[in-house]
């Protein structure tokens, strides 16, 4: 009960700052989704999981960096008890295991997911080379909806560094779920996702 | 009549004419079928039912919740102007310092009835602070044009806006404590104006006047439109310190600059890529898309009035 208004009042607030407004440019994929997109601030997260449909947003969980948001107080209690957050490792030094088996984990239970496939935050309105994760991930789950998404104005409404968040209208653009040919290398499939989230990016039709 | 009186007259004037108009649409509607025009037609007119009753509820409450709904409306327009506008990271220092800084500054000085500052405080001390700002995060790139953007912005909606609510510090001959009348004297006619103008446009329209620019836009609908707002506004010289020839001088003023306002807007909004500035007003758009026209005709009103009538 405490989490559906703690939840309600997250959309509510992120809608309030930065609008978050859906805009499918493909029918919406249906099933179990990744949704993967640009990041640039820490917005980012509320603004996907704000952006979904309250069916879509039940059933989808962020995979978000442990070192922001294992941090006592509100941001665990947003993350693991609102969001249902998989809080991944990003420090090499601390990864005991593999940083993605929380992941795996949460995919079989039928989890839909948000990753940012870059990592880390870009400063810049384009994303930066994606990381391999997206590939393991695609390569596992041959069944799984990969959806590109981008994030136009948070950039700039909360760039790294910044504290103050802005209150520009960001529409989440979503795009067709990525086709899955078969024979395809790692290289080519990272380049193709991330060609996705640059298409959605200059308002092209993304090509599947 | 007491100023009471004919806040209630007008206010009674304005719902017969929206009570019309939705009958009209409803009309049509039932005629010729939901058409993306008559839809469109009745979206606006829903959207001004609301925007009519916030300006009533302003008025019903007071000078102080009329400066904070403009406050708000400066504050939402801005926002749809700095969304579009193509600034950077380094630019966000800036942006901060206008959205939560220089919006409740400007109508915390009109609140003071601080005349002095808050004819300058944007144009000279906001210009060249938010370059200062904005130098110090150390990206000359696009440097001016960044600069230029920011302060367009600032000015148009907050500093030109924020001249609508200042009218109700304005103490005029003979007409004190009126500024209300005068504020709903403006937006009347300003927005009045638009409608007549888009009205005869799809009426009569045949010329474009602008087609690049704004292709609504008609040589018909802007003197037919236009000549009609000006006969409503002269009119309505007995809620205004204007003789009626005065108030129709007035009232041309507010119909030209509200229809110059228009045109520049249209255009900086096609040069950003954009046919709406949001979609904050059903049918209408967003919220510059309805207060372009003000952005012009309120600072000149203002100041025409002030010059011409201040006691």
């Amino acid at each position: 009960m405490m989490e559906r208004l703690a939840a309600a009042g997250l959309v509510g607030f992120t809608r309030l700052l930065v609008g978050a407004r859906a805009d499918w440019r493909a029918p919406p994929a249906q099933g179990q989704c990744l949704y993967f997109a640009n990041h640039s601030s820490h917005l980012d997260t509320l603004a996907i999981w704000s952006a979904l449909d309250p069916p879509r947003r039940a059933a989808t969980r962020p995979v978000a960096a442990r070192d922001y948001w294992d941090k006592p107080g509100l941001r665990t209690y947003f993350s693991g008890r609102v969001l249902r957050a998989i809080l991944i490792e990003r420090r090499r030094d601390a990864q005991a295991a593999d940083p993605l088996i929380p992941v795996f984990a949460a995919l079989e239970q039928g989890d839909s997911l948000i990753l940012f496939p870059e990592g880390t935050r870009a400063a810049e309105r384009l994303p930066q080379p994606f990381r391999g994760g997206l590939h393991r991930i695609a390569e596992a789950f041959p069944q799984l909806s990969l959806v590109p998404a981008y994030l136009d104005t948070l950039h700039r409404s909360l760039p790294k560094g910044s504290h103050i968040p802005l209150p520009l209208y960001c529409n989440v653009r979503f795009g067709a779920a990525l086709a899955r040919p078969a024979g395809e290398t790692r290289a080519e499939f990272l380049a193709r996702a991330h060609a996705a989230v640059v298409n959605l990016a200059e308002g092209r039709e993304a090509s599947a | 009549m007491n100023p009471a009186q004919k806040l209630s007259w007008v206010f009674g004037g304005i719902v017969a004419l929206l009570v019309l108009a939705s009958l009209i649409g409803w009309l049509l509607q039932r005629r010729k079928g939901p058409t993306e025009v008559i839809r469109n037609l009745n979206a606006r007119v829903n959207a001004w039912w609301v925007m009519v009753a916030v300006l009533a509820a302003c008025f019903w409450l007071g000078p102080l919740a009329t400066l904070l709904v403009f406050a708000f409306i400066s504050f939402f327009a801005l926002r749809e102007f700095i969304t579009l506008t193509p600034t950077r990271a380094s630019d966000h220092k800036p942006l901060a310092v206008a959205f939560y800084l220089l919006v409740p500054l400007q109508y915390w000085l009109i609140q003071q009835e601080w005349y002095g500052l808050f004819a300058i405080f944007i144009p000279v001390y906001a210009f060249l602070g938010l370059p200062a700002i904005a130098v110090l995060a150390g990206d000359t790139e696009d440097f001016l044009e960044r600069t230029t953007k920011i302060q367009w912005g600032v000015m148009l909606a907050i500093y030109c806006i924020s001249h609508a609510p200042a009218l109700l510090i304005l103490n005029l001959r003979g007409f004190q404590g009126q500024g209300a009348l005068l504020l709903l004297y403006l937006m009347l006619v300003v927005q009045i104006s638009d409608v007549l103008q888009y009205v005869f446009g799809k009426l009569f329209g045949r010329h474009k006047l602008a087609p690049k620019v704004s292709p609504s836009k008609t040589v018909e609908g802007l003197i037919g439109g236009g000549l009609a707002a000006v006969g409503v506004g002269t009119a309505l010289w007995w809620i205004t310190p204007f003789t009626p020839l005065q108030s129709a001088v007035m009232s041309l003023i507010i119909v030209i600059c509200g229809f110059l306002g228009g045109l520049v807007l249209s255009a900086v909004k096609r040069s950003l890529g954009a046919k709406d500035w949001g979609r904050m007003i059903e049918g209408h758009g967003g919220m510059m898309d309805r207060m372009d026209s003000v952005t012009f005709a309120a600072p000149v009103f203002f100041h025409i009035a002030r010059y011409y009538f201040s006691g």
